[in-house]
């Protein structure tokens, strides 16, 4: 083999070849494994996913696959073979000859990923140019072209703008035109659009696979998240604690997984509430407006009600002001016009005018469990605050309840000691749930409470929480944008965009048609994990 | 209004302001004198009449804010008032005029500062540079351990130091005069400016250091790299645009704790500059000399600072290229 | 549910997450890999612990006690036995002079940083918590103060109440103090938007509890830090206050002062380098104990960042 970009192999080459790679990574005064020991092949013109959950390893098997260790990792066995090269046995100068020019990365940030002060087609066609691959005027005419292809807005012009001055969605296709500029042979897309909302990221989507089919590119996609790699990959490799689980063409994965973990990556989807109307509100917001600083008005004229007992969910992209709902509710941000009812009674407007009994009924548990546990006290330390607070329960009292709490949450007292640096994020939010439940409340907000965790673990939580609403009789507000969640858990939905509630109904009734234009936008791009559905869409639409 | 412009503006507004407050402050010191400080000044020998007329001069009978507009305006046209010392109990005044002091002294220490300037800048942004770009090698690391003690030495311990080595090479006062030649008067600063450079290297190396590596900590660097550009050009062509805001913070910090450092290292090398002057007139309680030395010195430490932050706007993107 | 994955339970769960070590273990685990400069470090602060807390023990004389011969060189230079340092120009014993400096320059540096730390400190705090025109209104008046070079302000100052003791401590302590706002500020300002204090404050907690319980113990770290850092500027602007005569002053043993009177032999270092020395005793017990403090105060830095600086 040889490394003229001319004499570029046939389609069904081995192009990549991994062997037994492992990888460590320093952190917490040790080094501990984070592959360990994957095989990878990929051929030319081929799509790979590789897919696993936080830890799995999946984004230093990809920066590996490059040759290149990110800080704080080292490769520490194995071979990779790209093309006939041997990428272990390359000085760091030989390697920077095929970055950028036979192998392209596409990273996760690309607000981040790109330097603030060069203009966009500078930075696309920066490598290109440097390895000799092109001209600049041929590299930039070009990127044109690809931006062009990839669906951007006014593609002459874009290109002479800063990142700052254009759309996190838009950035992360320009990235993409900036990784083909110089016609790799392999490109690493690093969970490109995980950054983005769902609207957004269907049309990243589209523009990345049809780019990566019209040149052939063979590629690496990295993702958690299984419905987008279905529409992205010719087969899929699922990792597990660096460690490989099972690789497959990607619609017999999706139909007969061999393994029972693969499995459980679907099993969110299979989770299912049967939905209950209910008349009894518990808590209602009537007309709300509300602003940040008197200036930006956020909420327009919000009304939701929620019946006792049953789950609410709010469904909107990031801005659609869900969470911010969720702030008028607790008191932390008082509405400029509107009231809240609790239980039929008027609810005071702010924080600090709302008795310890208002307080204790309504509690909240959120999206990342590291931040809203203070790391400095102990599990105990942190259930058993509001039992004293709110329930004057002391000393043993206060232990015994902590004990049944920790229970209730499917772990066990040997847990109360420890401080949250010391337990999994699924054990960090089955905390903060047992906190809130500590106060004995009437209605719980959940915002985003699984939006961080892996499959597995989502599905854990959300069996709890059902579980927990019928035992107790809790009433939740669920803030999400997983519309899978959705359907897993509520009873009626309300579906927010930019500061406006769209609709608000049984959970029938919103997921059924005749849609209103935005949820049927909203609905249909969530990715099924169904590989034709982005064909689908795509003829939908158009 | 283009974004840059206005915030430029904003700021220098904001450091005329900050100016403004601060003559307020160094004002109010004289308004904070106990009672009977004319006889201190005067000696307890002056009579009553003597030390009557005395605090008539210094506006005492007038309101504050009358004598704070006369000061300033005074001091606006270039008038720093008349010293304490050289009056006697009898009323014969033979004080001189603050200006006739401070003059002479500041472009004495200007020249110092200068000096030292030039070399300290350009060589701890080299050995900034070098070692954030060669992090963890054995030069950053003896680097960075040399750094750390030297910046934990107080002026007049490496003065010392360096006078004990250098003592037989270069003279150990560093009394110079107007009539001197530029070579004397250099090879009479040498061991304070030595002095200086080597505390202000220090910390602006460790400064540049540190503002360089966390610049190459940014995904974008990343990204250059992995798109296989060479080392130099991922520094020059996508670190170092991004860095003149972080490097001109750095220098100008660092200038200003030079004009800082500079009054224990003239006390030492006893230079006639305008450091060794305040304290004299601190020891002696000449307040008119010590606000117009403090005026002179805090007037450069925010012009400084002013600076760094008009470089740091002009050189930000997101400013200079708005939506 | 259709599938039930087998192996799955909530308290077994694993994933990354850090080793179950108690704080004992942790603080062990420290020390054996700090590196010598911090060990060297820590001895150093000990002893001057020790001759500062036992000074009346170990002095030979007492504090202020004259001798007939002043100006007596170093003992290995053939000076007197009885003084091993030699004696200063009125006759005092150097060594005894030097320990009771220990006593007095960092007895004093530690009170004022003490000082400068509840006022800085507690100020901080409330405008981290508040935000609001209090928040505003200390910010900018620090701002103002910060923008005068604090030694300067301090010779000012000092101008107007004197050099005694007590004024130096507070006017040192309130200058400093500006700092310490700064930074206590902007680290509990990273700790307020936390959701845990978030929690608290919608649990009812009252502005008391939420900074002693959430916020405090969440910003030790970077506070024990900086105490490092500012009590060794802060020893070190009171050396350099009385190496100008302007800070701690006779008969009270200081070194900046022991500096001075030192250097009145400067010009004739040439000839005898051994001239330096009482200038350069006291200044070179200032800088060890400097450089100790910042030793420890970067090894210290580099462990609790979280900045991966070794790799």
């Amino acid at each position: 083999m040889t490394t003229d970009t001319d004499n570029r192999g046939a389609k069904g080459d081995i192009l990549l070849e991994m062997k037994d790679v492992e990888i460590d990574g320093f952190s917490d005064e040790r080094w501990h494994k984070i592959v360990k020991g994957v095989d990878l092949t990929l051929r030319r013109g081929e799509v790979m996913g590789l897919i696993g959950e936080s830890g799995a390893g999946k984004s230093t098997l990809g920066k590996a696959a490059m040759g290149y260790a990110q800080p704080g990792c080292m490769i520490k066995s194995g071979t990779i073979m790209f093309d006939g090269i041997d990428l272990m046995a390359l000085s760091e100068t030989e390697k920077r000859k095929l970055w950028g020019s036979r192998i392209a990365y596409v990273a996760q940030s690309a607000a981040a990923s790109f330097n603030p002060a060069h203009r966009l087609i500078d930075q696309t066609v920066e490598a290109t140019i440097d390895h000799g691959i092109n001209g600049e005027t041929e590299a930039k005419t070009d990127a044109v072209e690809l931006y062009g292809s990839l669906q951007l807005p006014d593609p002459e012009n874009i290109g002479t703008r800063y990142p700052h001055q254009v759309s996190g969605g838009q950035l992360q296709r320009i990235m993409t035109a900036m990784a083909m500029s110089p016609r790799p042979d392999l490109i690493i897309f690093d969970e490109p659009t995980t950054a983005l909302d769902v609207t957004t990221q269907v049309e990243v989507l589209v523009a990345m696979r049809d780019i990566v089919e019209k040149f052939n590119t063979a590629a690496i996609y990295i993702t958690h998240d299984l419905a987008v790699v279905a529409q992205m990959a010719d087969f899929i490799k699922v990792l597990r604690y660096g460690d490989e689980v099972e690789e497959g063409e990607t619609r017999q994965m999706l139909s007969e997984p061999k393994e029972d973990y693969t499995k459980t990556l679907w099993s969110v989807r299979a989770l299912h509430k049967d939905e209950s109307p209910s008349e009894d509100i518990a808590l209602s917001i009537k007309n709300v407006d509300a602003a940040y600083g008197n200036t930006v008005k956020v909420l327009h004229d919000v009304s939701i009600n929620i019946p006792r007992g049953r789950t609410v969910s709010v469904v909107g992209e990031s801005g659609s002001g869900k969470s911010t709902t969720a702030r008028v509710i607790t008191g932390l941000l008082p509405p400029m016009k509107g009231s809240i009812e609790f239980n039929g009674q008027p609810l005071p407007a702010a924080l600090k005018d709302r008795n310890k009994d208002q307080l204790r009924r309504i509690q909240m548990i959120y999206q990342m469990a590291d931040t809203a546990m203070n790391p400095k006290q102990t599990v105990a330390e942190i259930i058993g605050r509001p039992l004293e607070f709110y329930h004057d329960l002391r000393g043993r009292k206060r232990d015994g309840r902590v004990a049944q709490l920790l229970e209730m949450i499917e772990l066990d007292d040997s847990f109360m000691d420890r401080l949250p640096g010391e337990l999994s994020g699924g054990q960090k939010q089955r905390i903060c749930i047992a906190r809130a439940l500590a106060a004995d409340p009437e209605v719980i907000i959940c915002d985003e409470v699984t939006s961080a965790l892996d499959q597995i673990v989502q599905e854990g939580i959300l069996k709890l929480l059902l579980r927990l609403q019928k035992e107790l009789n809790i009433t939740y507000l669920f803030i999400t944008h997983d519309i899978a969640v959705v359907t897993a858990i509520s009873d009626e939905i309300v579906v927010m965009f930019q500061g406006q509630v769209v609709e608000q109904g049984l959970k029938s009734q919103i997921l059924s048609p005749p849609f209103p234009d935005y949820t049927q936008l909203l609905l249909s791009s969530v990715p099924e994990m169904d590989p034709d559905w982005l064909d689908k869409l795509v003829d939908e639409r158009s | 209004m283009h974004p840059v412009l206005y915030t430029v503006l904003q700021r220098l507004g904001l450091g005329l302001l900050t100016l403004f407050i601060v003559s307020i402050i160094i004002f109010s010191s004289i308004a904070l004198l106990p009672g009977d400080f004319g006889q201190q000044v005067l000696g307890q020998a002056a009579l009553p009449e003597t030390v009557e007329a005395f605090r008539r001069e210094l506006g005492l009978d007038k309101p504050a804010w009358l004598r704070y507009i006369d000061w300033i305006a005074a001091v606006l046209q270039g008038d720093l008032g008349t010293s304490f010392s050289g009056r006697a109990s009898s009323g014969a005044d033979a004080s001189r005029s603050v200006w006739e002091l401070v003059a002479p002294r500041l472009s004495n220490t200007l020249f110092l500062a200068g000096f030292t300037a030039l070399i300290a800048v350009p060589l701890s942004l080299f050995l900034g540079i070098t070692a954030a770009l060669k992090r963890n090698s054995i030069y950053d690391r003896s680097v960075n351990a040399v750094t750390l003690t030297t910046i934990s030495f107080p002026e007049f311990f490496l003065a010392y130091l360096l006078i004990v080595v250098l003592a037989g090479i270069f003279p150990t006062l560093s009394n110079v005069t107007p009539d001197m030649s530029l070579g004397d008067r250099i090879l009479k600063i040498a061991l304070p400016a030595l002095t200086m450079t080597l505390v202000i290297v220090a910390h602006m190396m460790r400064m540049t250091r540190a503002a360089l590596i966390n610049l190459l900590a940014s995904p974008y660097i990343e990204m250059a790299q992995l798109k296989g550009a060479s080392r130099a050009k991922v520094i020059i062509k996508h670190a170092l645009p991004n860095a003149w805001a972080p490097i001109a913070t750095v220098i100008a910090f660092n200038l200003a704790y030079l004009v800082v450092g500079v009054v224990v290292v003239e006390v030492v090398f006893v230079y006639p500059g305008i450091g060794q002057l305040m304290v004299d007139s601190v020891s002696s309680r000449d307040i008119p000399v010590a606000q117009a030395c403090a005026l002179i010195f805090a007037a450069t430490y925010i012009l400084l600072n002013l600076m760094a932050d008009v470089i740091g706007i002009v050189t930000n993107p997101r400013l200079l290229h708005p939506r | 549910m259709t599938e039930e994955p087998q192996s799955y339970s909530a308290a077994g769960e694993v994933g990354q997450v850090r080793l179950r070590r108690s704080y004992g273990e942790r603080v062990w685990i420290a020390l054996k890999k700090a590196p010598i400069s911090a060990w060297f470090g820590m001895i150093v602060i000990a002893i001057y612990a020790f001759v500062a807390i036992f000074g009346p023990f170990l002095a030979p004389y007492g504090e202020a006690e004259v001798f007939a011969k002043a100006d007596e060189p170093w003992t290995m230079f053939g000076g007197n036995p009885a003084h091993f340092f030699g004696t200063d120009q009125i006759g005092r014993d150097v060594l005894t002079r030097l320990i009771y400096g220990a006593r007095n320059t960092i007895g004093i540096a530690l009170v004022t940083t003490l000082l400068s730390f509840l006022i800085g400190g507690t100020l901080g705090l409330v405008a981290a918590i508040n935000r609001s025109w209090l928040d505003q209104f200390l910010s900018r008046g620090v701002d103002v103060l910060m923008s005068i070079p604090s030694l300067i302000f301090a010779l000012m100052l000092l101008s107007i109440f004197g050099s005694s003791i007590p004024s130096l401590v507070m006017i040192i302590a309130v200058l400093d103090s500006t700092r310490v706002f700064r930074l206590t500020r902007s680290v509990a300002a990273n700790v307020v938007v936390m959701d845990y204090v978030e929690a608290a404050r919608l649990r009812g907690e009252g502005i008391g509890w939420v900074m002693r319980k959430e916020i405090l113990p969440n910003i030790m770290p970077p506070l024990v830090a900086e105490f490092g850092l500012r009590f060794s500027f802060v020893f070190l602007t009171i050396a350099s206050l009385s190496f100008l005569g302007l800070g701690i002053q006779p008969p009270t043993a200081d070194w900046g002062s022991m500096v001075r009177d030192g250097s009145r032999f400067i010009q004739f270092v040439a000839y005898d380098w051994t001239l330096a020395l009482p200038s350069l005793l006291p200044a070179g017990a200032v800088a060890l104990l400097t450089v100790a403090v910042n030793f420890v105060v970067d090894w210290f830095l580099h462990k609790t960042s979280g900045l991966r600086d070794d790799h």
